[in-house]
């Protein structure tokens, strides 16, 4: 397969840390892209170097066959990237501030009022265009920085937690214009720590310290990850049976997921145990990437 | 602890909070939630005295509003408002005085402190060099200093990794149980899970108080979840059975009215267009499905009807 992404022992160091660390990626056309890991894991780090504005210390990729290291200002101009800073013009409009975007793109003027429109409403931004963007609210403003970024209709988009903070209707409403636009073709690579938004990619690597430690589709990461059996348990007070259930020697790991808990088991024939111990419903499950995440997060850590 | 009374703030013709009759009580962990530009953030403000409410009043224990005893109440902004340059233990000084505390009585606090927040062997490290998760915990540290009674948190787990955001949590509800009483605003739906009581804010109105439970079991629709051939995400987006529909990598979740009606027109709409159907059940609503509802305009009747509990 033609990739749109590839790297190769990517290393990227200040000073004497080592923020990302011989990182192998590729990334197919079309794909959205989940890139998930810790605070500080180093993903930040990696799209920046992805997008030419950071240089490798060590290794090699190439993004839409340019040369990261050589051809980086080959590689801005077919680009998308929007920072976990919306980086807009307050004190333009909405209107104003696609405009601008598009004369950075240098789209002919003849095409600029067409390819804004286009924005308009792919962003669902119609009936604000004349709106300051002071006076939008951070919902609205995450999807105008998502048109400025893709008005050059970029055929690789990077989005570096575009959804942090952002209430849960208007982070649906994102994920479902990203998946349109990675329908149409565009290829998306998106941090995130929502695990819904997680699910919806078609594709999950998930990084700590710098070096890359799972690499799959959501299913099998789910299907493989964890071993053992895991279970959900609904009892009164969560928090206060964790650290109960944590002790247990045929428990090998416990975590609060909303007021249930999620209790991996050694074996299946514990279920018992761990129901007449709770006097609760104990019922097998299939592992969210909530709990893969936190199991790849511990493992890698211990 | 804390009772609001037709609570109102304008910002010029914007009403960022509309008559807000609030209370926490004390031992509660309230959380408050709510779309963007609900007004959460201006309320937390008006609670802790940092904005002047235009009507309304503001009774709390202690007298804390006033600006009289800072003592009573704890507050961690949304952003990090903390100096990067200075290391972990500086940071702590430097608030622990803001607070008029003695030498002593900081560095045995933050002692303290610090084994909770698991932070003790970063004394010296600079706030810079700590990740997203482990500055939240830096943040809460300085808020706990003074020995709050209540504690109010805005946004505290904001761009938090999964892992970091449950140790944070874990802390809260130590806190809690050592009779903390805590004032909390996520936009993360499982954290409001974890909240003795909720409070759902909108347009700058509390539209609805309520336990996590109690507002689940008032849901007024129904939740399908279907695995299919498809991967079409807005596939079922035209069916007028379902009120949503959204799609999760290998499987979609859709929002019904009538579930037996919507499964059937799900089945019809699949076999007319040859596409094999995996899987098809009904699941619980989650509180992330609560608030879709609740932002949504057509259930404002729904909540309107609903009382507290305690």
């Amino acid at each position: 397969m033609e990739y749109v992404v590839t790297t190769r022992e990517l290393t990227r160091r200040f000073g004497n840390f080592t923020a990302v660390d011989r990182l192998n990626l590729s990334i197919a056309p079309g794909e959205i892209y989940g890139f998930l890991g810790p605070n500080g894991s180093g993903k930040s780090t990696t799209i920046r170097m992805l997008c030419g504005i950071l240089e490798p210390s060590a290794g090699s990729g190439q993004v839409l066959g340019y040369d990261l290291a050589s051809e980086a200002e080959k590689i801005k101009p077919h680009i998308g990237y929007m920072s976990q800073k919306f980086s807009l013009y307050d004190d333009l409009t909405v209107y104003e501030n696609l405009d601008f975007y598009a004369g950075v793109y240098s789209i002919p003027y003849r095409e600029r009022r067409h390819r804004i429109g286009e924005m308009i409403e792919l962003a669902s931004l119609s009936g604000r265009e004349k709106d300051l963007v002071a006076h939008l609210s951070v919902g609205w403003k995450q999807r105008l920085a998502l048109g400025c970024s893709i008005v050059a209709k970029p055929s690789i988009l990077f989005l570096d937690e575009p959804t942090s903070g952002i209430s849960p209707t208007s982070r649906k409403m994102f994920f479902t214009i990203i998946q349109r636009l990675a329908n149409e073709g565009t290829t998306v690579m998106v941090t995130t720590h929502f695990m819904d938004e997680a699910e919806r990619c078609s594709n999950i690597a998930f990084i700590s310290e710098g070096r890359l430690i799972a690499n799959d589709t959501p299913d099998q990461l789910r299907n493989q990850v964890l071993s053992g059996v895991l279970v959900e348990v609904e009892v009164a007070e969560p928090m206060q049976w964790l650290a109960k259930l944590e002790n247990l020697p045929y428990v090998k790991e416990c975590s609060l997921h909303g007021s249930l808990l999620h209790v991996l088991l050694e074996h299946e024939n514990k279920m018992a145990d761990l129901r007449v111990y709770t006097n609760s419903e104990v019922n097998p499950i299939t592992p969210s990437l909530e709990d893969v995440f936190i199991t790849l997060a511990k493992r890698d850590r211990g | 602890m804390i009772f609001t009374e037709t609570l109102t703030k304008k910002f010029s013709s914007i009403t960022a909070v509309a008559g807000v009759s609030l209370q926490v009580q004390q031992g509660d962990i309230f959380g408050l939630v709510g779309p963007d530009g609900a007004g959460k953030t201006t309320l937390i403000r008006m609670l802790c005295g940092l904005i002047t409410p235009d009507s309304g009043s503001i009774t709390m224990v202690d007298n804390a509003a006033s600006g009289e005893s800072s003592a009573s109440f704890g507050y961690m902004p949304q952003k990090f408002s903390l100096y990067g340059d200075l290391t972990v233990m500086e940071n702590i000084n430097f608030f622990g005085a803001m607070y008029g505390l003695n030498g002593t009585i900081i560095n045995q606090r933050a002692d303290e402190i610090l084994q909770i927040t698991n932070l003790f062997r970063f004394k010296q490290r600079f706030a810079d060099n700590l990740s997203g998760g482990m500055k939240q915990k830096l943040a809460l540290t300085c808020a706990l200093l003074a020995r709050p009674r209540l504690l109010v948190l805005d946004e505290p787990t904001f761009g938090v990794d999964p892992e970091s955001r449950k140790e944070f949590w874990k802390i809260l509800y130590q806190l809690n149980q050592e009779g903390m009483t805590i004032l909390v605003s996520t936009p993360y739906m499982d954290e409001a899970e974890l909240c003795k009581r909720v409070g759902f804010m909108n347009n700058g109105r509390l539209v609805v108080v309520d336990s996590p439970k109690n507002m689940k079991s008032r849901y007024p629709y129904r939740i399908l979840e279907i695995k299919c051939a498809s991967r079409q995400p807005e596939i079922f987006q035209g069916l007028p059975e379902i009120l949503e529909s959204n799609f999760y990598g290998d499987k979609y979740r859709l929002v019904v009215q009538e579930a037996k009606i919507a499964e059937a027109a799900v089945v019809e709409f699949l076999q007319g267009r040859d596409i094999p159907l995996y899987r098809l059940k009904e699941t619980k609503p989650t509180m992330e499905d609560v608030f879709v509802a609740l932002a949504e305009k057509e259930v404002v009747e729904w909540s309107m009807s609903s009382q507290p509990v305690n």
